[in-house]
């Protein structure tokens, strides 16, 4: 099981309470799809993709940005259980949606940004450390059900 | 995944922006990935601080984002350019060339953070796309 410190227990809710969850989330994604073009390719069905004004304009993109924010939230919440939490959501990636899990880790290195972007000079060494952390475990949590 | 005409001029506008500040960047990069990857604290086992901020890690952040004006001047010519800053770390430093792709993060969270609002997507990609090859430029020389 994962170990959290106090202080990392408390930092992530803080970052979760501090962030606009409305804007990080489309911003992420959006991101993600700019700055990792072949991302792209799960999205298919989101309509014009073709260049950074219109992915950032995109009311799917923005959409989808929110239900992938909300299912970290969820993380959150269980934060000393996200392997279960996240059993179904893991099945869905790999079986329905057949995601490559190293696209987990693109995501989030465009989630650290933007985190660091919204919460400017609070986001220190051992807050980023915290978040990383975290968004860690999401990603091995979303990897567990492969095979 | 080469630099584009666009991505070279996107790179040197960012950084005529950032450059006053550089070595700011260079020691809260270099802070952060001695923190949030401490694998990383044993290439400076020699250094009396490790700590954020501290005058080694000051000092070397200064150096390293040296190195990134040096790449950008020679945007044209990476491999060129850093020929000697490739030797050094394939024959001396030994660093493993994983560790470039960590401090390029680290670099730019401390971009996203002090200029979030010119640190953009598609300056993003660029600046991702420039780190990649002046990585890539630094291992020219390893094996």
């Amino acid at each position: 099981m994962v170990q959290w410190t106090d202080f990392e227990r408390a930092t992530i809710k803080d970052i979760f309470s501090k962030i606009d969850s409305a804007v990080v989330g489309p911003a992420a994604l959006s991101r993600c799809l700019i700055v990792y073009p072949w991302t792209q390719r799960y999205f298919g069905s989101f309509g014009n993709l073709y260049n950074a004004e219109a992915i950032k304009s995109n009311p799917k993109v923005a959409a989808h940005g929110q239900v992938v924010l909300a299912g970290l939230e969820k993380a959150v919440k269980n934060m000393d259980d996200i392997k279960t939490t996240y059993k179904d959501l893991s099945v869905l990636h790999s079986e329905k949606l057949h995601v490559d899990p190293d696209n987990f880790n693109l995501l989030s290195d465009c989630l650290s940004i933007v985190v660091a972007s919204q919460m400017g000079e609070a986001f220190t060494a051992d807050v980023q450390a915290a978040f990383q952390k975290f968004l860690a475990v999401v990603v091995a949590s979303l990897r567990k059900q492969y095979h | 995944m080469s630099l584009t005409a666009k991505d070279k001029d996107t790179v040197r506008t960012f950084w005529a922006k950032v450059s006053a500040n550089a070595e700011a960047v260079g020691a809260d990069a270099l802070s952060r990935m001695l923190v949030v990857y401490p694998q990383t604290k044993t290439y400076f086992a020699h250094w009396k601080d490790l700590s954020p901020g501290s005058a080694p890690v000051k000092k070397h952040g200064a150096t390293v984002m040296g190195g990134v004006a040096d790449a950008v001047a020679n945007i044209d010519n990476l491999t060129a350019g850093l020929l000697d800053l490739s030797e050094l770390h394939a024959f001396t430093l030994r660093v493993d060339p994983a560790n470039f792709k960590i401090l390029s993060h680290n670099i730019l969270v401390v971009l996203a953070l002090m200029f979030p609002s010119d640190f953009t997507p598609e300056v993003h990609v660029s600046m991702d796309k420039f780190l990649s090859a002046v990585a890539l430029a630094l291992s020219e020389k390893y094996r």
